[in-house]
């Protein structure tokens, strides 16, 4: 069990571009941490350098009390989980999941007990002496676990472990890493490109963007209080409406001339941007903004209302229950709803 | 397999018959013609010929010479493909590591494939030579007489080096493409599980390889066995003499050179045979301990 730092981390390819700019961070012991970002962001990177399988340019990586930068993957006492599973084609899963161990020269009747014990966890028994080509996709990435739960390393390394799965089973997935990782109170480091596995899975998320931290925190604060324009269209599905606006006398001023309600500027003037989540208005003939409805979208649950506000895309989210109908309404807002922005930098006023 | 829809047997038949009609004209009827032809024996100047029976292969077992042959294949063989594999296999092994000028190096490594066996034996004799070999020379320096073509080992270590040296380009490209088949991420969990770079080697990169490397050495074996004629033909010259021949190039002088193509066609069918035996019992036994992914 460990607690994870970053120390001013930094990576650079030998080309000269920037993956990774310096970054600080500390994942607390015990922390699922998921690493969240569109593809090209730095999150892989910095897993790697995490893993010692990257070359870490600048900074320093410490696992525990204990600087990793020059020391060997194999030494970190870390497990990783790939994307493809990367299992042994020619070993069995039980071998496959003992290899670790039987290179720390544990002795066999020991490796045996181990997987036999993570083998029931994982339901994976029946299995042991099959091949990796004779498994589902599922399977495998339980295999995978398997072989990361054995070696009881002081940090889980997760490389988009659920993307190669169908959705449903993705789900499953989910849920089982996440009680697993509770259940052994392991620290975690968790890559994926999906927010909503960001959402349900994290104790902490870090949002990446062009190789720096947008934001840090909890899935609550990262979605009630985003940074930046970019982890507020990022993080939550649909994304966040962001309305181009005016800001002045006191008050944010729509094109068209609507006044956005809840809206302190702070003495802020100019350019501005207002961010509204699709689920944070509802249809009210006494809203404040109007709204003119284009395309419905049913999506069982919920109805998401598309159109266009002062001229802007926007979107509502409204209950299944809701009646809803193409052309103008009004909406209000409900509370907290408003997030204003800089226009130029995209990052959060107030 | 899903079966094709074809209205009359006739028509597949009709689609294969080039291919069956070469391998009849180029390979069965040959074979089945040097099968014949080891039961008779032929005169000089081939007019004539006698049923004998089996004489023509009682004849070979009671051969020194053919025994000295045979020997000297199988040691020539295990020789050249254990060495052109090993050493491929090395340099492919280093060549994947490469990062910085990776192209050079293997166009490099696999020039050698564009050289003519022919070729390639000259050269050998151009390096072996006598008087002004470079080896002959380098040899000479350590106090040791390298004589070509005279000392039999001399001549056999100067077939077997070339032959190897021919060869490595082929099993190179055929390894380094297998290396670079295996996914990377499979190499970094290696990484992660294991500290040795060698026992990693061992464990994953060689099974994984495994395929490769038994294809590999089945052409290999029929390389050292048959396709090494040209080295061995430039090397010895056509004289035999007291040098060491494969039993293919035996097979060309006793029925060219000596006239006896009654013997030689029973030679042919031996090896016919050792080859035949060869291939099962690699595919029997080797190839079920491989698992192709």
């Amino acid at each position: 069990m460990a607690q994870v730092t970053l120390n001013a981390v930094r990576k650079v390819y030998p080309n000269g571009a920037e993956a990774l700019e310096p970054s600080t961070f500390t994942i607390p012991d015990g922390e699922l941490c998921v690493l969240v970002g569109p593809s090209g962001c730095g999150k892989s990177t910095m897993l790697r350098m995490v893993a010692g399988l990257e070359d870490i340019t600048e900074g320093e990586v410490s696992i525990g009390d204990r600087v990793v930068n020059d020391i060997d993957p194999a030494d970190r006492n870390i497990a990783m989980v790939f994307q493809n599973y990367a299992l042994y084609p020619h070993m069995t899963v039980a071998r496959n999941m003992g290899y670790g161990l039987k290179n720390r020269g544990m002795d066999r009747g020991q490796i045996a007990a181990k997987v036999r014990e993570a083998a029931e966890m994982l339901n994976l028994t029946e299995f042991l002496d099959r091949r990796p080509s004779q498994l589902s996709g599922g399977q495998r990435q339980r295999v995978a676990m398997g072989r990361a739960i054995v070696r009881e390393p002081d940090l889980f390394l997760f490389d988009e472990p659920l993307s190669n799965l169908d959705a449903k089973l993705r789900n499953q997935m989910r849920i089982e890493i996440r009680a697993l990782q509770r259940r052994l109170g392991t620290t975690a480091m968790y890559v994926t490109h999906d927010q909503v596995e960001a959402m349900t899975m994290a104790d902490r998320i870090i949002v990446l963007s062009n190789g720096h931290i947008e934001q840090i925190g909890t899935p609550n604060e990262i979605y009630e209080h985003p940074a930046s324009t970019f982890v507020a269209s990022f993080m939550g599905a649909p994304p966040m409406n962001l309305l181009d606006a005016e800001a002045g006398q006191g008050r944010v001023t729509l094109p068209g001339g609507e006044v956005v309600p809840q809206a302190g500027v702070n003495g802020h003037t100019g350019a501005i941007k207002v961010g509204i989540r699709p689920e944070d208005v509802a249809p009210s003939a006494q809203g404040d903004l109007s709204f003119n409805v284009d395309i419905i979208e049913e999506l069982g649950a919920q109805r998401l209302l598309h159109g266009k506000m002062a001229g802007q895309d926007f979107s509502v989210a409204v209950p299944k229950d809701q009646e809803a109908a193409t052309g103008e309404m009004r909406l209000a807002l409900k509370a907290n709803a408003v997030h204003l922005f800089d226009a130029d930098q995209g990052r959060r006023l107030g | 397999m899903k079966r094709a829809a074809f209205g009359h047997i006739g028509f597949p038949i009709l689609l294969l018959l080039p291919q069956l009609v070469i391998i009849a004209i180029f390979f069965y009827w040959p074979a089945a013609y040097a099968v014949q032809s080891s039961f008779y024996a032929q005169d000089m100047f081939g007019f004539t010929s006698t049923f004998v029976g089996a004489e023509n292969y009682t004849r070979l077992i009671d051969s020194t010479n053919y025994i000295n042959a045979l020997n000297f294949t199988v040691i020539f063989t295990v020789l050249v493909t254990f060495f052109s594999l090993g050493i491929a296999l090395l340099l492919a092994v280093k060549a994947d590591k490469v990062i910085r000028g990776a192209k050079t190096y293997r166009t490099l490594l696999m020039w050698v494939y564009a050289i003519a066996p022919p070729v390639a034996g000259l050269i050998g004799v151009m390096l072996f030579d006598q008087s002004r070999g470079n080896i002959t020379q380098l040899l000479a320096f350590f106090g040791y007489e390298y004589r070509l073509g005279v000392n039999y080992w001399d001549t056999a270590s100067a077939m077997i080096v070339v032959s190897v040296w021919k060869q490595i380009p082929v099993n190179f490209i055929f390894f380094l493409s297998g290396l670079q088949a295996i996914p990377q991420s499979v190499r970094e969990a290696a990484m992660i599980d294991n500290r040795s770079g060698t026992s990693r080697f061992w464990d994953i990169t060689f099974p994984l390889l495994a395929p490769t490397g038994f294809f590999l050495l089945i052409i290999n074996i029929t390389y050292s066995l048959f396709d090494t004629f040209g080295i061995i033909d430039t090397i010895v010259k056509g004289e035999p003499g007291n040098n060491p021949l494969t039993l293919v190039y035996r097979v060309y002088v006793d029925g060219f050179r000596g006239g006896d193509l009654g013997g030689s066609s029973a030679q042919s069918v031996v090896l016919m045979v050792l080859v035949l035996i060869l291939t099962i019992v690699q595919f029997r036994f080797l190839e079920r301990r491989i698992h192709y992914t």
